[in-house]
């Protein structure tokens, strides 16, 4: 099976090769848009700023590519909010694959931003959540979201809820960093190789 | 529910993990990669590695190590020690860091921290600060491994910190650091307090009961300690345990 990881220079893409590593996957980390198109699996990693991620893969003519994919493809954490139309983080243009806007989380008493650490997942219902348990815990860190629309398949609360997990299609992405959060998120990168 | 976080701290000297009394007289813990791996089987949220010697020509080793660690642990991981330039950012986080803390480089050039935010995002730009209580002056900052006094008001710089792009703080009492006394509550309560990032409180942890002060009391997001986990004077999942069972929301 060949795994690609989208290279766009968005952060700690390292984390996810050593994840997949540790469930004996070799995963090729590139940005050349015939390998992506490629593979059986796409891997949509990232960590960092949105608009100078989006400058990134326009540069790469990824905007382009990524949208046309038709295999599993897996979104983290600012991979997922890429996914969106828009974002209030320096009021970036995402890719436009799923219909979300992404927005800053309010300023709320002892809510702090970054939301940073272990949140549970609530109502997780795909096939990327197999396994799991109601209320298992996963880390987060982002100071972005998205809220819950039809294309949630699990909240998270910070107070309110919002969007841990999305899809549409072969698009599916989590807000939280599947390859951080133990033994829960290394059964969720298992479930998506397995998709 | 976002739960409170156990962090133990890894201070490595020359590749190995080292402990000392208020930041002297340091004591071989271990080897961190096996420390590492320890930790998160026992249900450690979150580690901190702190490179205590970190100078040019240690950096390659401290990459080495960052890269081992990385290649076990599936949990956070954040590295500081030396850290000045967006460089040296970025090394850590191509090599498998999760998040990098700044101190002494952040107080000679604050905009530093400005820069790091905006290049990484401020999810992994922490600003480690580490405080002393000066009778005649309150909590000040000090920097260079706690040799040098900055004369800076530690709440004043702190929030200075999080305006500045700083996603997190970690807040270290070197009044407190070695001595299991506890954690320094007024100096941890009152940075909480002024700004709208989590902090991590450190220094000082000797008994559970610290960790339900400093989580109830003084508000902090997160407890660091290195020594009462290296030396197993506590385990963590006993601590996590206990501070569940007080009402302190846990992971376990």
């Amino acid at each position: 099976m060949d795994i690609a990881v989208v290279d766009y220079k968005g952060g700690n893409v390292q984390s996810v090769l050593f994840a997949l590593e540790r469930l004996g996957v070799q995963a090729m980390l590139t940005a050349d848009p015939e390998v992506i198109q490629r593979a059986d699996k796409v891997l949509f990693p990232g960590e960092g700023e949105a608009a100078s991620a989006m400058r990134e893969l326009r540069a790469q003519g990824l905007d382009q590519v990524l949208p046309t994919l038709t295999q599993p493809f897996l979104g983290i954490c600012l991979g997922m909010q890429l996914l969106g139309t828009h974002s209030e983080e320096n009021d970036a243009t995402m890719l436009g694959i799923l219909p979300f806007e992404v927005k800053r989380f309010p300023t709320v008493p002892d809510y702090q931003v970054p939301h940073m650490g272990w949140n549970n997942l609530r109502r997780p219902r795909s096939p990327l959540f197999a396994g799991l348990r109601e209320a298992d815990f996963v880390y987060f860190v982002h100071s972005y979201y998205a809220p819950v629309g039809d294309y949630t398949i699990a909240e998270a609360e910070y107070p309110a809820p919002f969007s841990a997990a999305v899809q549409h299609r072969n698009f599916y992405a989590v807000q939280f960093h599947t390859e951080k959060s133990g033994p829960v998120g290394t059964r969720i990168l298992e479930n998506f190789l397995n998709l | 529910m976002l739960t409170k976080r156990i962090i133990p701290c890894l201070d490595i000297k020359d590749g190995r993990t080292v402990k000392g009394v208020q930041f002297e007289g340091l004591r071989d813990a271990g080897d961190p990669v096996a420390l590492a791996a320890r930790y998160a089987l026992e249900g450690a949220d979150e580690l901190v590695f702190l490179d205590i010697t970190a100078t040019n020509q240690k950096r390659t080793t401290l990459i080495h190590l960052v890269r081992d660690v990385a290649r076990e642990l599936d949990i956070p991981f954040t590295v500081g020690g030396g850290i000045s330039t967006v460089a040296d950012v970025e090394a850590l986080l191509l090599n498998g860091a999760d998040k990098v803390s700044i101190n002494s480089a952040a107080l000679h050039r604050p905009e530093l921290i400005d820069e790091l935010a905006r290049r990484f995002g401020s999810q992994c730009i922490v600003v480690a600060a580490d405080a002393r209580n000066n009778p005649e002056n309150g909590w000040q900052i000090y920097t260079r491994a706690g040799t040098h006094n900055t004369e800076r008001d530690a709440v004043a710089w702190c929030r200075e910190a999080a305006d500045r792009g700083a996603g997190e703080l970690l807040l270290t009492s070197m009044s407190n650091d070695g001595t299991k006394d506890g954690f320094a509550l007024d100096l941890t309560g009152a940075v909480a307090r002024a700004v709208s990032i989590p902090v991590v409180a450190s220094g000082g942890a000797g008994r559970i009961e610290h960790f339900t002060e400093v989580f109830q009391t003084a508000r902090a997001h997160a407890g660091l300690a290195a020594s009462i986990f290296h030396f197993g004077e506590i385990g963590i999942r006993e601590l996590k345990e206990h501070l569940q069972a007080e009402g302190i929301p846990m992971r376990l």
